[in-house]
């Protein structure tokens, strides 16, 4: 398969007086990694917002695989295949990974009282295999988190919290993947490792869309096919990493006009 | 807020396997509660206060609490039988006395609503200071049923749940739609116009109240003293087995819920709205799911606490009634139904055997529950991380 994943058009959004999206336009192909960059305030964000149905857009029209996803709930827009992660880690941190796991995958889980109340025979059916597929999951980031399925995500570090995260999203087998500034709050040599580890992920799943929010050049250079640059709203540039790096306007958009 | 996994101890307590502390733990906590609720005077139930805390501190110290976590985790239902028949024992022990047995039948009910609110407050998140008012919803159906309808009582106690859980949906609308604080003066709201409303209604008794019709389950008259072997029992013999009953199967349900998708799906909502709906999680739907399922259980409650004291009036559940509730909840440890049951047991009994504290019972509660959440967020009882299956373990 090929061709558009996602199409957003002419899509805008406006708090009060602010517009923090104005006319912004991006299209995500079938199976590349899109980066999405641009300074502090700019939008991006905002578009992941949108996207996934937090907010409602101000105008503009979305269409996800062929349908139109203008307006949806966020429920909605899950349930058409689309996942993300959040700028600041929104896992929840008294449960554990095991939990943490499960939310993402609540579109397979049998939601019925009498078959989580009375018929637990079923239920532990259905919860050997939901733990056997967030275990074997979790395994191709971290083999040591593996093992602590029943331990609570608040005791472990940053990159763990961030892969689980991942793990999250993953386990719904979205067709697309927004990931909200991964990297912040690692140090470089982490970020590394999770680069690392989305690059396999993609390698893997040959069909999965990616959009990255980054503010790490080397990262965005190292894993995205294409980059977006967004300011005040507007997309100012779309092109590889060695076009976009080279533009005016994008130069003069982080480091100021002469 | 940290949850602890629970890890087999390093070594076990005198050598013994984890069941059999668990079990010698319930052998003892059965005759302390007899104790406690047989014992007449202030100095005993002083003595007994200084046994528990040495007791506590004795089995923390040297570990057998963790075995008896253990046991419950990996031998739950021997340790749960064990449990529902150390609760009969105490009823047999103590099946002269009317007032403990009334006590222990009141905690027992005050349990059933607190297991309720705990789903809705310790797992949802939604701060319902309305459970007195939904308590004494069941209680009011059960006096108009029971004295106007030829119902069977069992099923009037139903039909008490069934009625909160209706009135709850009126105000599960204002609840849903608002957050946090907001929700929670909402059920303050409620609690208040439910009491006035008791007091103003003369078809509902106004400020005089309701006579209950007593219970019966086939032509067995709960009113009735019932004999054994030749022995004249009290009448509320009848009534503290079937709180027990009751509190069992509102305990088996919470239990389960938690240990269920649906309990994986309150928590998310409570830990983070946002996050669950971008997991296609119906935020609202599982408010309503928690909302309604703890009314249900406060309004059996109600209407058997109704019919055993026979006789209801608004004074029975008001604004404070319902800070008691909440009280038992967070002392208890929010989320924990174990420490639900043992703060329930401490907040009913405590301030009936020590008449100094009577007087001031709201206070020092208020006192303590400031004080737990300055010093014990979690609680008496923490809540453990959720075990899907209890005393499963992945096959290798």
């Amino acid at each position: 398969m090929s061709g558009r994943l996602l199409e957003i058009t002419q899509l805008s959004k406006r708090f009060g007086g602010v517009t923090a999206l104005d006319q912004f336009e991006m299209t995500v192909n079938r199976g590349e990694i899109l980066g999405l960059i641009g300074p502090n305030g700019s939008g991006k964000t905002t578009s992941f917002n949108v996207v996934t149905g937090i907010y409602a857009p101000s105008q503009g029209k979305i269409l996800f695989d062929g349908q139109d996803i203008t307006g949806f709930t966020p429920q909605q827009v899950y349930k058409a295949g689309v996942a993300r992660t959040f700028q600041r880690s929104r896992l929840c941190l008294p449960l554990s990974i095991l939990d943490n796991i499960m939310i993402g995958n609540y579109g397979r889980l049998s939601k019925g009282l009498w078959f989580n109340l009375i018929n637990r025979r079923a239920f532990q059916a259905e919860f050997e295999e939901g733990f056997d597929q967030a275990q074997a999951l979790i395994r191709t980031f971290s083999a040591s988190l593996a093992d602590r399925m029943f331990e609570p995500v608040g005791s472990l570090p940053m990159i763990e919290r961030r892969r689980i995260e991942i793990c999250r999203a993953l386990i719904s087998r979205p067709k697309l993947l927004l990931l909200d500034e991964p990297s912040a709050g690692m140090t470089h040599d982490e970020t590394k490792q999770l680069m690392d580890d989305i690059l396999d992920v993609r390698s893997r799943i040959a069909d999965l869309s990616v959009v990255i929010i980054e503010h790490e050049m080397g990262v965005i250079e190292r894993i995205t096919d294409r980059c977006i640059v967004l300011n005040y709203g507007r997309k100012i540039c779309e092109g590889t990493y060695g076009q976009i790096s080279t533009d005016p306007e994008v130069q003069q958009a982080y480091l100021g006009a002469e | 807020m940290t949850a602890k996994t629970l890890d087999l101890p390093k070594k076990s307590w005198l050598g013994l396997p984890a069941l059999a502390i668990g079990l010698i733990f319930v052998a003892l906590v059965t005759v302390y509660g007899w104790l406690f609720l047989h014992a007449e005077s202030e100095m005993e139930v002083l003595a007994l206060l200084v046994a528990a805390a040495i007791g506590v501190v004795a089995g923390t110290r040297s570990g057998a609490t963790r075995n008896v976590s253990v046991a419950m985790n990996q031998h739950s239902g021997i340790m749960n039988a064990a449990i529902i028949g150390g609760v009969l024992v105490v009823i047999g022990l103590l099946s002269q006395e009317h007032f403990s047995l009334l006590m222990l039948t009141s905690v027992l009910l005050y349990l059933t609503a607190a297991l309720g609110l705990n789903v809705q407050f310790g797992y949802t998140g939604m701060v319902n200071f309305a459970g007195a008012a939904f308590f004494g919803i069941g209680a009011y159906t059960a006096a108009v049923m029971t004295m106007h309808t030829g119902v069977p009582p069992l099923l009037i106690l139903l039909c008490g749940g069934v009625a909160a859980a209706l009135i709850g949906f009126v105000l599960v609308l204002p609840v849903v739609r608002t957050r946090g604080h907001y929700s929670a003066v909402v059920t303050i709201a409620f609690a208040v116009l439910f009491k006035t409303f008791l007091e103003v209604n003369d078809v509902l008794g106004g400020p005089q109240g309701l006579t209950v019709g007593s219970m019966s389950i086939l032509g067995w008259d709960f009113n009735s003293s019932p004999t054994l072997f030749g022995v004249e029992m009290s009448f509320y013999v009848n009534y503290a087995l079937l709180g027990t009953v009751l509190a069992a199967v509102a305990f088996m349900f919470t239990r389960r819920l938690e240990r269920s998708w649906l309990g994986l799906t309150l928590d998310s909502v409570r830990l983070d709205e946002t996050a669950s709906a971008c997991f296609g999680i119906g935020v609202t739907r599982a408010k309503i799911l928690a909302f309604t399922f703890g009314n249900v259980l406060a309004g059996t409650a109600g209407a058997l606490y109704g019919m055993m004291i026979s006789f209801i009036a608004p004074t029975s559940f008001t604004f404070s009634d319902s800070l008691l509730l909440v009280a038992i909840v967070l002392l208890g440890g929010m989320g924990n139904p174990w420490g639900t049951a043992v703060a329930a047991a401490i907040v009913v009994v405590l301030p009936e055997k020590l008449q100094i504290i009577q007087e001031y019972r709201f206070l020092l509660f208020s006192v303590l529950v400031i004080v737990m959440l300055l010093f014990r967020p979690d609680g008496l009882l923490p809540r453990q991380i959720r075990t899907y299956i209890p005393g499963w373990r992945k096959q290798p």
